[in-house]
């Protein structure tokens, strides 16, 4: 114990760990009340090591956990101890960012103070908090974690144990992002706009407001013009008042898929039964389809990565390779046009050669590909395992013929007796029960943003940043006569064209249900008052319905709106359903755009994290990638910037060479300003070099 | 220093003949242990560049091994032997420990401090030599002793040191 | 007195080092023999056991012992590694035997190798031995073209690669789990134990670690018998020792002699103490083992249970001579410096409480010592003693207590005088 002592500094009082510090009860129990040391203490330099985490290295006591982590855990060695004996530190030995994206555990994992979070530090020390169970939005998983409380402002997140979940870990995105819910962007009170000017206001006035509003376009244009959508990230009660609410006023038009492009297999099942995520570690193949899933779902990709360290073999095949951090068996950028055709229509190919099976419908669509050795093995793969997992993820179900993929990569499930997992967004599992879906003959997202409607209801949504055509969004809400917003931030495009805000309140401070990938309903209570006049959501659309004088809407709690959903769904059937199968395979795109939504910009609350915007990997999305081959064929180079074409639309950006990205593609993060400009996610692009700013 | 190329692809990392050298300790265990030759590998990287090992040759030696750069680190910072920054033509080790100490190790420092006008752990004005105070080096039976560069010296006295510093020195 | 020479059975020969030289000392015509009788494992271990040989790195643990622990049938890669880290103050052995010897330490790893089914040896060369390491490499080329290594060693069917492994300056690599880490290219932090290295060692594969004048006797052993080797030495204490004879005497140097010499003709060979004077203490087998006063070391035999009487350790044979003009607290801060500098970090007690052993010892000897520091550094000793993974904690305790029991007084003085006391110093 004493030893444990002499060289750890005694700053109890200032250590951000105090209070909930191992050594500090090991002292208290076992120590004694006076040092015998009386020589120098030692001193160690402290290591910036990026905007989550702080050091205080004096205060190591050198057990290695965090080092550990990251060779056992986090499967990227970033940490280690240099220097030996008394000398030994622990750091990266060249001052970096810590890149791995569940980094922030090693924050719970030291002992001491010596690593804290940087964001959190000196802000309250342990025991003025109150600890608040709830659950986290970002990814289809639902992490479980806790909300540390001051007053009515969470001070911090750290994970809360569920073996079925997310174990002993949380994602840096979901540990950070609270940091938003303080920011200067929130929506303190209602809004609306007259004669071109925003004027706060109060809730009746507001309500009353959106009602007559909506009400006079129906009234008008009838129940077609009126299109509502909402994030993803909303509770299941907020969808099923969203939806039922505004069907209620006679609409067909309701959406959550923002960023959805292609709807052509809106009747395919990709349910999932009786799967669970740690399924995922019985699994002794897994193929990840168009996914860069440590960034996509974190916590999901470590699991992969405990199979695949435990034997399980992982082939990867996007748009561009990415460091899983794991063995990987095979790994393959595909070239935009040949992901259909070529690669997994192979794939299909090989497979009904290999189990002389035939896929009749197929046939004449497979036509007489012959597999490349990369189809073949992972045909072979897939077809030799016990348990076999495919996931498919944004880049797949973002892209404009998402509908393509995914029947291929239903074809290949069943012909090889593979788990088909398609990879949600947020909360979306939650979105399909309540509905937030169009009716029969109703339009989808693309449909409402490209027919210009009279009236839109949004909810959650950042009409730039969350959709796929940012460009459509913004026309239609232009050309609309009437715009109402139910949001918890403010954005560009919703302070210059909607005519009513509605303030709603954020994750932490609303009660709801998450149903994650694996179908576990989680409900949760809110943790700290909403911001300002805000409100929860929920209620905000129980109102509304009030004021619309619609009838079944006399929820007096979340719970209430449960049971309702609940008897509701046991008494549904299931609709019908018959699969997509696509009538060829069109080859598109000369240069096509990639657009992938970076870790920490899935969600307005993200974008609000200072910390996380502050994170090397966010800072280098302000770039286009493109590999040295394209480039070169191209005839630009990284000296200047380059211009980019979509359409009408152009912009102008650097250009990095990189050569992870597959041929005949352009690299592009999406919810970024620069992708904004663009006006669509993936599509074809043209390409020049900027000339020499004069 | 000696011309070293250290970025670009593994196969053109480091000189030819640089790499020859480490592919011979690399070929001594057995395949996906190329880590296992780090020691030695950075034992001729040192000596290929004027005795000290920079944070560059450091990086290139993991991506060449094929394993995580602060492993390398670690390694570079455990081992006493590898010079982290600059250090002069000849390296001078005198050993203090006991037996060395019994038959008059200190008076040998203090001859070579005085001799050379510096103290353990630094380099002289010419660069030419960097005194350094050492543990036991297995020599002590012909205590006290010192290693200069790759050579024991025992039996020590003042005379000997004086020659055998001079003759460097010419 | 007569030397014993089994290790140095060359040192008599011009260029000891070369294959030549060997060859006339009768050098591999027991791996010849052993491989064309095709001799069973089994008979090679009994003749091992049967020898009494005991470990030459330190801890002195029975060879033959450690052998059979060896899953010999267990499929897949085993491992021999030679232990030349050679880095206790006080140890200089096994340079020599590298130096003038090394075919005997090849013939004794391929026999090794042999009888515990491994295929492949390393020898861990500390990183200074410059000239060491050239001869062994010079010696492994002529064995290797004498096809002595490789496949189909001299037409039989066992294979056998042996390779040097370099070291770059930590004694903790002399752990033999350190050792293995840094053979792995890591730092050398020893490992928990269990497993041992005979079940988990290099690679995770079973490994059996020697001493270099351990391994070095084998050839001999087999030779002559195990009976024969035995009788050298003393009962369970077989064969001949290196001793190398440092510190305050005549003539410094390695002895080998039978295990069991008395301590007395020992010193005799090696001159002396120096100038005539008196014994005050001797460090019987490197500082990691305790003190014993000279008085009582002159009563004492130099075999493993004859050290063990007098309440120290034979270690490695590292005899460290005082004679009365020594300052004990010097010394002693001397070697807590060393153990101080070479804690590997990894054991909180060793890491902190080196450092802390060393200040105040440091600070008695600079005459800041105060009253209730000796029962301090004791107590801190104490504490350190048997709670870290690997033995360097216990090393680092050993000298700190035995020192202050046996010359408690001096301490005293400094502490209470702020100097030495007369003619010591
Ligand atoms: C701190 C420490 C240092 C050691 N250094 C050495 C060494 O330099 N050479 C050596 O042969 N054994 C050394 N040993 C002993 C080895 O761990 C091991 O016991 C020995 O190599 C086994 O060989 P043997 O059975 O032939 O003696 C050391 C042990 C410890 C705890
Ligand atoms: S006792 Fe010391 S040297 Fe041995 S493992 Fe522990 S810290 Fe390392
Ligand atoms: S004590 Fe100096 S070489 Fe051993």
């Amino acid at each position: 114990m004493e030893f444990l002592l002499i060289n750890h500094p005694l700053d109890c009082p200032i250590c951000d760990q105090g209070g909930e510090c191992e050594l500090q009860d090991l002292s208290m129990g076992y120590g004694d009340g006076v040092s015998r040391f009386t020589e120098g203490k030692r001193v160690v330099k402290d290591k910036d090591i990026g905007p989550l985490i702080q050091t205080d290295m004096t205060r190591c006591i050198h057990c290695t956990r965090c080092v550990r982590f990251g060779q056992e855990i986090a499967g990227i060695m970033e940490l280690g101890a240099t220097g030996r004996g008394e000398h030994m530190e622990i750091g990266t030995y060249v001052e970096h960012s810590l890149v791995s994206e569940l980094s922030g555990n090693i924050i719970d994992l030291c002992p001491v103070g010596a690593l804290t979070s940087k964001p959190f530090r000196y802000k309250a020390r342990a025991w003025e908090l109150t600890a608040h169970p709830t659950i986290a939005p970002h990814d289809a998983v639902g992490s479980n974690i806790e909300l540390h409380i001051r007053k009515n402002d969470v001070m911090r997140v750290v994970p809360r144990d569920n073996e079925a979940i997310n174990e002993a870990w949380l994602s840096d995105r979901d540990r950070f992002s609270y940091l938003g819910l303080n920011s200067a962007e929130r929506i303190a009170e209602p809004m609306i706009k007259k004669a071109g000017q925003w004027q706060t206001t109060d809730w009746q006035t507001a309500l009353e407001t959106a009602v007559e509003g909506v009400k006079g376009i129906v009234a008008k244009h009838g129940p077609e013009e009126l299109g509502g959508l909402i994030s993803p990230t909303a509770t299941l009660e907020e969808a099923y008042l969203f939806q039922k609410w505004l069907r209620g006023l006679g609409t067909k038009n309701i959406d959550h898929r923002l960023r959805q492009q292609d709807f052509a297999d809106s009747q395919s099942d990709f349910s999932l039964n009786d799967w669970a995520l740690a399924d995922i570690d019985d699994s002794d193949a897994i193929v990840l389809l168009g996914s860069n899933i440590r960034a996509e779902q974190p916590i999901i990709a470590h699991r992969i990565r405990q199979a695949a360290l435990s034997g399980a073999t992982v082939s990867n095949i996007n748009f561009f390779e990415s460091d899983l951090l794991m063995p990987v068996q095979h790994q393959l950028a595909v070239d935009a046009k040949d992901m259909a055709y070529y690669t997994l229509a192979g794939i299909a190919k090989a497979l009904t050669q290999a189990n002389k099976e035939d896929a009749a419908e197929w046939r004449e669509l497979l036509g007489e590909r012959r597999p490349s050795p990369f189809e073949q093995n992972v045909a072979l793969q897939l077809s030799n395992a016990r348990n076999a997992t495919l996931f498919v993820g944004d880049l797949i179900n973002h892209h404009p013929q998402a509908s393509v993929f995914r029947a291929l990569a239903k074809l290949i499930a069943s012909l090889s007796k593979t788990t088909l997992v398609i990879l949600p967004t947020a909360n979306s599992n939650a979105h399909l029960k309540a509905k937030t879906l169009p009716s029969e003959n109703g339009m989808n997202t693309m449909q409402m943003w490209q027919s210009d409607l009279c009236a839109y209801v949004l909810m959650g949504v950042d009409p730039q940043m969350d959709t796929a055509i940012p460009d459509d969004a913004r026309r239609a809400l232009k050309r609309a006569s009437f715009v109402v917003a139910i949001n918890s931030f403010h954005s560009d495009v919703i302070n210059e064209h909607a005519d009513v805000i509605l303030p709603a309140a954020c994750f932490a401070e609303t009660s709801g249900t998450f149903i994650g990938i694996d179908q576990q309903w989680q409900r949760f209570a809110g943790g700290v008052e909403p911001r300002g006049d805000s409100r929860p959501g929920w209620k905000i659309l129980r109102v509304l319905a009030n004021v619309s004088q619609l009838n079944g809407f006399e929820h007096i709690s979340s719970q209430d709106v449960v049971d309702e959903i609940e008897s509701e769904w046991n008494m549904g059937q299931k609709p019908a359903s018959h699969d997509f199968i696509p009538e060829s395979f069109s080859v598109t795109s000369d240069l096509m755009l990639i657009s992938e939504v970076p870790m920490y910009r899935t969600d307005s609350l993200l974008r609000h994290s200072n910390a996380l915007q502050q994170t090397p990997e966010n800072k280098a999305n302000d770039v286009a990638r493109m590999n040295q081959q394209e480039a070169d064929k191209r005839g630009v180079n990284h000296q200047l910037p380059v211009i980019i074409k979509q359409g009408e639309n152009q912009i102008s950006l650097p250009l990095e060479i990189d050569d992870a990205i597959a041929d005949g593609c352009i690299y592009v993060a999406a919810a970024t300003l620069a992708s904004v400009a663009i006006g669509r996610m993936f599509g074809q692009v043209e390409i020049t070099q900027a000339g020499p700013s004069s | 220093m000696t011309e070293m190329l250290l970025t670009g692809p593994k196969e053109g990392l480091f000189t030819e003949t640089l790499r020859e050298q480490m592919d011979t300790w690399i070929a001594k265990y057995p395949a996906g242990q190329a880590q296992s030759a780090v020691i030695p590998c950075l034992h001729i990287l040192q000596a290929a560049n004027e005795g000290w090992l920079t944070t560059a040759i450091m990086d290139a030696l993991a991506s060449y091994l094929s394993i995580p750069a602060i492993s390398v680190y670690e390694v570079a910072t455990f081992y006493t032997m590898f010079e982290l920054s600059p250090v002069g033509k000849h390296k001078i080790s005198v050993c203090t420990n006991i037996s060395c100490m019994l038959c008059g190790s200190e008076k040998v420092m203090q001859h070579i401090e005085q001799k050379l006008n510096i103290k353990p752990g630094q380099t002289t004005e010419d660069g030419l030599f960097t005194l350094k105070e050492v543990e036991c080096l297995g020599a002590c039976v012909g205590a006290p002793m010192m290693l200069v560069d790759k050579q024991y010296h025992e039996f020590l006295t003042e005379d000997k040191i004086d020659d055998i510093l001079d003759r460097l020195n010419s | 007195m007569k030397l014993d020479q089994i290790c140095f059975r060359t040192s008599h020969l011009e260029q000891s080092w070369t294959l030549d030289a060997y060859r006339q000392v009768g050098g591999y015509q027991v791996l010849e023999n052993l491989l064309k009788n095709k001799m069973r494992p089994e008979e090679i271990l009994e003749q091992v056991k049967n020898s009494a040989l005991r470990g030459r790195g330190g801890a002195g643990f029975p060879t033959g012992l450690k052998w059979s622990f060896m899953p010999r049938r267990m499929p897949g890669e085993k491992y021999i590694v030679c232990n030349s880290d050679e880095g206790e103050p006080g140890t200089c052995k096994d340079r020599d035997i590298l130096r003038y010897n090394p075919h005997q330490l090849i013939e004794g790893m391929i026999i090794a190798g042999y009888t515990i089914g491994a295929g492949t040896g390393y020898n861990y060369i500390r990183g200074e031995f410059y000239e060491p390491i050239e001869r062994f490499e010079a010696a492994l080329k002529e064995a290797r073209e004498a096809g002595l290594l490789g496949k189909n060693i001299l037409g039989s069917d066992f294979h056998f690669e042996l390779h040097t492994h370099i070291g770059a300056g930590a004694y903790i690599c002399g752990e033999e789990t350190a050792l293995l880490e840094s053979l792995e290219g890591k730092k050398g932090q020893p490992r928990y134990k269990p497993p041992f290295p005979a079940g988990y060692g290099l690679y995770g594969r079973p490994t059996t670690i020697n001493n270099t004048e351990t391994l070095a006797s084998i050839p001999v052993i087999l030779q002559y018998g195990g009976d024969w080797f035995h009788e050298i030495g003393t009962q369970n204490n077989g064969g001949s020792k290196i001793f190398c004879m440092t510190g305050h005497v005549n003539k410094p140097g390695n002895y080998e002699v039978p295990l069991g010499t008395p301590f007395s003709e020992l010193l005799e060979l090696a001159g002396g103490v120096r100038d005539g004077n008196s014994l005050k203490a001797v460090i019987p087998g490197g500082t990691s083992t305790p003190v014993v006063p000279g008085d009582k070391m002159l009563q004492l035999d130099m075999s493993y249970d004859g050290i063990g009487k007098g309440g120290s350790m034979l270690g490695a044979g590292s005899v460290i001579i005082m004679d009365e003009k020594t300052c004990m607290v010097k010394a002693l801060k001397r070697i807590a410096y060393f153990y101080y500098e070479e804690s590997c970090g990894q054991c909180t007690p060793c890491r902190e409480g080196t450092g802390w052993l060393y200040r105040v010892i440091k600070r008695i000897e600079e005459g800041q010592g105060k009253q209730e520091d000796l029962d301090r550094l004791v107590n801190v000793a104490e504490n350190i003693n048997g709670n870290t993974i690997c033995a360097l904690g216990d090393a680092a305790a050993a000298p700190v207590m035995s020192f202050i029991k046996h010359f408690r007084d001096e301490f005293q003085y400094h502490i209470d005088h702020g100097h030495c006391m007369e003619h010591t110093g």
